[in-house]
């Protein structure tokens, strides 16, 4: 009998970890070669493991959730063998195709066993080790400046945190990016290696559920703390009487040319702010803080904030000033729809550069939303709600039942100020409020 | 021009004669193109799992294009030779290359992986179309051998060089198409048109089918379904006589569909759908040609079983031949760079070696 292990392979040329999503056996269970045992999450896709040996499920080495480096066991298989793997290979000749020569020209590969005698074989190699590498030198203590790559360099300056002070967990006294954002939310007193993988998992009684940080959870929470501590955030708000937009889009709705198209007040809004844009375009530009300039983006690539099972992505829409209103709106339902099966294509989520959030959707009226990282502005779209108005004509003052939304914008200070971040915002309320002052 | 695919197997494994496509199915050995097929999947499965396993760095699979391949393959002789692409396991099973071999490039173990001159299948080239210019300087070699138009059936021989659909926006392409028209050469550009470069969809790469291009370099263009082992064979042994012959090469497309992403590092999840991968399921070479062999009673309980022995060996050959790869020694980069080491090259190769003992 021998115990053997299967370790965590390298299934993407170059990844350095995967996520444990589901196993596909237990212990105890019979496997054979080639059976599915688990179910990994790369950064590229999702891939089932095959077994490499038949037998008895020995032991999971980590459990669904967890991230393991490449190369740590992750199984190990009681086979029935003995001693360590043979690994003379099996001789195939029978296997093999023949090659006709010539007696008979239409049959040129054959099925039939014939001996072709021209086939190497390979014979047992004593596979010649590869030298171990050498053990990770002990972390030094004293001399030098903190050591962290260029990027994690950049992320602890960008958090106005001393990297000397950061306490590093990384191999040979190197600063993680896991350090960084762990300094940055405060939670630098745990010792390293008290968070080590599947620690989190073991629940000490049933008061608390305790969930591995992972996925797109993990990439939320780094992309909210590095905008939040990153871009000093303004938050403004207005309320639209926007009555005559709804008016227009049921009247649109109902052309021929828009019977298949999805028209929702966030479509409108939409539009209106890619109309207000154009106007301020200080908000449609990003901080350059390396090289010391602003830059301002000719397209707008909106992006909308979107709800997934898998939480919170945010495609954009390539060009979209470009766009018309019915272009706009099946670009809108389509990166919603390609979003919630968990099929945005990598393009839709690079190069944003500014974005809608829709939590009108969720009942709620206003919020203050945080910059996507790197962006300027963002606009919250809230719900709309019948509410009581001040209406105001020729005939004077007087109450009335209107349709009302609120929106709220957050932006960068350091790229703005009040008076750019409140034209943005009054000059959407106002389309939206009075949708012909779109024909302007 | 007629554009649709010319078939002689449907997917439903019925046989129907083509007046465009002659051909008889009493002309091959039906069974042995259904065992190659076989062959070719179990080939493509077990390295899959071997990726799986950490035992592969990467495997490009040709899950769905085993008619493409194999069916050009048994139109072959064998002296002529052939050049593939880095996803021809099929053909390269045809040739007698043992599979064990096609997996030491995937593991990192070699550079190659088998002598070219030993079955005539040159190696697997990785650069998209850079093939199709050693197939055509290949073919310019037989032209000036005089082993071409003899009509000496023991002397005549031609190139065929296999190509996907990302190759022809390629420049590589284009050049050799040109060259072989205009030097009239003895090759047949056999282009698996698998619908998908890595994530580009043949839509955006051309406005005309893969055939229809022939025309404008000045020779003939075929396209075929890609999954019917016949119209695949026949369209191959057509265009091989003729290159024999004297008459020129030939552009056959293939119409099939890569299954299964473009190779194990790839998600096609990104950028295509499931529906489409089902449909070209339901049109499996494989399965359209079992039930043709079902129908005219020459798959029997005795061949199946035969068959199913063959593929487990296989797979255990594989798995145990992987394993066993001789790791490269530290000579080999230098030893395999020219026919014979000059000088310059061995002193490095020696300097090198002798760091790599100090170091040890």
């Amino acid at each position: 009998m021998s115990i053997k292990q299967f370790s965590l392979p390298d299934v993407g040329e170059g990844l350095t970890e995967a996520e444990i999503v589901t196993w596909l056996v237990k212990r105890g269970d019979i496997v054979e070669v080639n059976q599915a045992i688990v179910e990994i999450e790369t950064a590229k896709s999702l891939v089932e493991l095959p077994s490499p040996f038949a037998g008895e499920v020995h032991e999971l080495h980590a459990v669904a959730g967890e991230t393991v480096d490449v190369g740590n066991p992750i199984i190990s298989i009681e086979t029935g063998e003995t001693g360590t793997t043979d690994t003379s290979p099996t001789p195939v000749e029978e296997a093999l195709p023949a090659m006709e020569t010539g007696e008979d020209p239409k049959l040129l590969v054959g099925y039939g066993a014939r001996e072709i005698g021209t086939h190497r074989r390979r014979r047992k190699v004593k596979g010649k080790v590869p030298a171990e590498r050498p053990s990770v030198a002990p972390m030094r203590a004293v001399g030098g400046p903190p050591k962290a790559s260029p990027p994690v360099r950049k992320l602890a300056k960008d958090l106005g945190l001393d990297l000397a002070a950061i306490t590093p967990t990384g191999e040979d006294g190197v600063r993680t990016r896991a350090d960084i954002l762990k300094a940055s939310a405060g939670t630098e007193s745990i010792a390293a290696g008290q968070d080590s993988p599947g620690a989190g998992t073991d629940v000490a009684d049933n008061d608390e559920l305790r969930i591995p940080i992972k996925g797109v959870r993990k990439h939320t929470a780094a992309a909210m703390v590095k905008s939040a501590f990153t871009a000093p955030h303004v938050t403004e708000f207005v309320s639209a009487d926007v009555t005559k937009s709804l008016e227009l889009l049921q009247q649109v709705g109902q052309r021929r040319d828009f019977r298949d198209v999805k028209l929702t007040p966030l479509t409108f809004v939409a539009k209106a702010f890619l109309k207000a844009l154009r106007d301020t375009p200080e908000a449609n530009s990003r901080w350059d803080d390396a090289a010391q300039e602003i830059v301002q983006m000719r397209k707008v690539n909106l992006g909308i904030a979107a709800a997934t099972p898998r939480g919170l992505v945010v495609p954009n829409i390539k060009g979209a000033e470009t766009l018309s209103l019915k272009e706009l709106a099946l670009e809108i339902n389509a990166l919603g729809s390609a979003a919630r099966e968990g099929k945005t294509p990598q393009t839709a989520m690079a190069g944003g550069t500014v974005t809608l959030t829709n939590i009108g959707v969720f009942g709620i009226d206003t919020g203050t939303p945080i910059l996507n990282p790197g962006e300027t502005a963002i606009l919250a779209v809230g719900t709309v709600r019948r509410m009581p108005w001040v209406i105001q004509d020729e005939e004077g003052e007087r109450l009335g039942i209107r349709s009302v939304l609120q929106l709220a914008i957050s932006f960068d200070h350091r790229v703005m100020d009040g008076q750019q971040g409140s034209r943005l915002l009054a000059d959407t309320a106002a389309i939206m409020t009075e949708p012909g002052l779109s024909l302007l | 021009m007629n554009d649709e695919p010319i078939s002689l197997l449907n997917a439903g494994g019925s046989f129907t004669s083509s007046p465009e496509l002659p051909f008889e199915t009493d002309s091959t050995d039906v069974l042995a193109l259904y065992n190659d097929m076989l062959m070719a999947r179990t080939v493509d499965t077990e390295a899959i799992a071997l990726q799986r396993q950490g035992e592969l760095g990467l495997w490009p699979s040709m899950l769905g294009q085993e008619a493409a391949q194999i069916g050009a393959a048994h139109a072959l002789l064998p002296r002529d030779i052939v050049f593939p692409t880095y996803r021809e396991h099929g053909v390269a099973w045809c040739r007698g290359v043992d599979p064990v071999d096609l997996l030491g490039l995937f593991r990192g173990t070699t550079l190659g992986g088998w002598n070219p001159t030993e079955n005539n299948f040159n190696l697997y080239t990785l650069v998209i179309g850079a093939q199709t210019l050693h197939a055509v300087g290949y073919a310019m070699g037989i032209l000036r051998d005089g082993d071409v138009g003899t009509g000496d059936p023991d002397r005549d021989r031609a190139v065929l060089v296999f190509l996907g659909d990302g190759a022809l926006s390629e420049g590589e392409t284009n050049e050799a198409f040109v060259w072989a028209a205009a030097q009239h050469l003895p090759v047949v550009f056999f282009c698996q048109n698998n619908q998908w470069a890595i994530s580009a969809p043949y839509s955006v790469q051309s406005r005309v089918s893969v055939a229809q291009r022939a025309q404008g370099y000045g020779f003939k263009g075929v396209r075929v379904d890609g999954n019917d082992v016949f119209a695949c064979l026949a369209a191959t042994r057509e265009a091989l006589a003729a290159a024999r012959a004297g008459q020129g090469p030939t552009l056959i497309e293939a119409l099939t569909y890569r299954r299964n992403p473009h190779t194990t590092s790839d998600d096609d999840g990104r950028y295509r759908t499931l529906a489409e991968n089902d449909a070209w399921a339901a049109l499996d070479p494989i399965d359209r040609l079992r039930t043709y062999l079902q129908s005219t009673g020459l798959l029997n309980d005795a061949n199946v079983e035969d068959i199913s022995r063959r593929g487990k060996a296989l797979a255990e050959h594989l798995r145990s031949g992987c394993r066993a790869l001789p790791v490269p020694g530290h000579a080999s980069p230098f030893q395999n760079t020219y026919a014979e080491l000059p000088d310059e090259l061995e002193r490095q190769m020696n300097e090198h070696l002798e760091f790599v003992e100090a170091a040890e």
